[in-house]
């Protein structure tokens, strides 16, 4: 049986699965509003004060999961209605103030906002500007530091406040992480879900003569901890789609196209970036702009392996499945559209095979093996390093590789500082905006410490040992894997 | 022109189709049939269940392994006339 990790993944699970099943049934449009009455039946409420407040939720994640508004391009949005149980303030003095003579707090505060009645000390929330000095100031730790999940996930502080003490995404800011939709502990920050759109796809697939294949990222190997991979595999075919391939084909492509890429330009550039997460990628573009030329102008595995798809089928729609919202926001930019169609979350999938009433642990088990270990391994921080080392010495290229892999978005900002001042050691950052790899990402169904393992044990049960054995069958040199053309040949 | 499509899907990966399309390649280049006959890989022929699901333009699906495909080029050459 599947775990849920929080009752936040199960909220939203139960809505993306009814509209999934509405979908489906193709009454969408007008039963859309029984679903709130579905998830939330009443009497009683089960997490917030009244059912009235749950439904009203459950309506406007109704709406995200229909595909939320689409004047607006950002694919993370606030649920107002769900957004108002975070203090506003960020630092208090609580009761463990003893009224001290010493007020090193009052001595601290930059602003003179801490102000003394009777025995206890008070913050002015006026006048505070948040340093935080008074808390490290406090001998009695007396000072409570309750930053909002959103902000403090939030790595460009692209999260604010508004008037009415809602969260509100700066979209200037925002690099589609998906950290806050993660984050938030009351699920008000959602990603808009392409579910519909897929359904109606593969529904109409036989009158549009077209494919529809989904391209399975590798996390998905610490994904279904109650499944085999196979029977997911199985479940996945069972929905309808044309064929599952791995997205690690795509991961092989970009290992020797990146190394090859690296070779030809590490002596004019100085060094290089990876590019294949694409929060990091926009990371770079909107805190770093002036180290934007040094970004790989490779494309995503994602999109290498969509393209070498429809080199293949002329018929085909890609549909990504991986645990990522930013790749969301990937497919739709354009300078790499028309390679892959939609994206989907694992969540989504989930969703999509429950709601078709596939037992997933009672499928028989279905292969899927075309990538080589390298691959594979991308799913993890440190395998795009691997792989390319392993590329160096396998095709003899004549390469001063030093790579620095930076696991999270934190080590990335650093990283990325020194890159800026001309102070970097390496001449290669592999970047990964979450921590872990994408194994942690903001849409993983499980997070844990082991999943670095089982992608490990995954990537060995490749049948193809290396990038040139997955590859030696394809034309890769008609294949156009760069980013700034973005066309296709 | 013939195109020969080989099943490289999970399945028909892991049951050679890799060999298959590299034998071909070989045969192909041996025989000079490279201005008449095009080898293409694509993903899944829908044919899971047998061996490496092979298609010739629009002709219906066969399996085909690598001892088999010296065989099959012959037999194709015959029937088509290439």
């Amino acid at each position: 049986m599947r775990k849920f990790e929080t009752d936040v993944q199960l909220v939203k699970y139960e809505v993306l699965k009814e509209v999934s099943k509405l979908a489906l049934e193709g009454t969408l449009q007008e039963k859309q509003r029984t679903i709130q009455k579905i998830v939330d039946p009443g009497p009683k409420a089960r997490f917030r004060c009244c059912i009235y407040k749950e439904r009203e939720i459950t309506k406007k994640r109704v709406k995200l999961a229909m595909g939320g508004d689409k004047r607006n391009p950002n694919i993370i949005e606030v649920i107002g209605a769900a957004c108002d149980e975070c203090p506003i303030n960020r630092f208090t003095i609580t009761e463990a103030c003893r009224g001290c003579l010493a007020h090193r707090c009052t001595e601290a505060c930059p602003v003179n906002a801490i102000y003394h009645v009777g025995q206890r000390a008070y913050i002015n929330q006026q006048k505070c500007i948040e340093c935080g000095k008074c808390k490290a100031a406090c001998p009695y730790n007396a000072v409570s530091d309750v930053m909002r999940p959103c902000r403090r996930a939030c790595p460009v502080d692209a999260l604010s406040i508004d008037d009415d003490k809602k969260a509100v995404i700066d979209y200037d800011k925002c690099i589609q992480c998906g950290a806050c939709v993660y984050q938030c502990p009351f699920g008000a920050i959602m990603d808009k879900s392409q579910i519909v759109d897929v359904i109606n796809e593969l529904k109409n697939a036989r009158l549009n003569k077209t494919n529809v294949y989904a391209v399975v990222a590798p996390a998905i190997s610490s994904q279904f901890t109650f499944a085999k991979i196979g029977q997911v595999i199985n479940a996945i075919k069972k929905i309808g789609f044309h064929d599952v391939v791995e997205a690690a084909l795509g991961a092989d492509l970009i290992a020797l196209h990146e190394t090859n890429e690296f070779a030809d330009v590490i002596g004019e550039k100085g060094f290089l970036t990876s590019s294949c997460c694409p929060a990091f990628v926009s990371f770079i573009q909107k805190k770093y702009p002036s180290l934007e030329g040094n970004i790989s102008t490779s494309v995503s595995p994602m999109i290498a392996i969509s393209r070498l798809i429809k080199q293949t089928d002329e018929n085909a729609k890609i549909v990504f499945i991986g645990p990522c919202v930013a790749k969301k926001t990937e497919a739709k930019n354009s300078a790499v559209s028309g390679s892959t169609d939609y994206v989907l979350t694992f969540e989504e999938l989930c969703a999509m095979i429950d709601s078709m009433g596939i037992d997933i642990e009672a499928c028989e088990e279905d292969d899927l093996n075309n990538a080589s270990f390298f691959g594979r391994i991308f799913a993890r921080s440190g395998g795009l390093t691997e792989a390319i080392k392993h590329v160096i010495e396998e095709y003899n290229i004549e390469a001063d590789f030093k790579p620095i892999c930076c696991d999270g978005i934190d080590e990335c900002d650093k990283t990325l500082k020194m890159a800026k001042v001309g102070k970097l050691e390496s001449n290669f950052i592999e970047g990964m905006a979450c921590s872990g790899g994408c194994i942690g990402g903001p849409m993983s169904l499980h997070h844990g410490h082991k999943d670095r393992k089982e992608v490990d044990k995954y990537g060995m049960q490749a049948a193809e040992k290396g990038v040139k054995d997955s590859l030696r069958i394809f034309e890769i040199e008609k294949l156009n894997l760069h980013r700034s053309t973005g066309k296709k040949k | 022109m013939t195109t020969i499509q080989v099943c490289i899907g999970s399945a028909c990966h892991l049951k050679g189709s890799y060999s298959v399309i590299n034998k071909l390649q070989s045969v192909i280049k041996e025989k000079q049939l490279d201005k008449q006959i095009v080898i293409k890989a694509a993903f899944c022929l829908g044919e899971c269940t047998k061996a490496v699901s092979v298609k010739v333009d629009n002709h219906p699906i066969q399996s085909l392994d690598e001892t088999g495909v010296e065989g099959f080029i012959d037999a194709l050459l015959a029937e088509e006339g290439v």
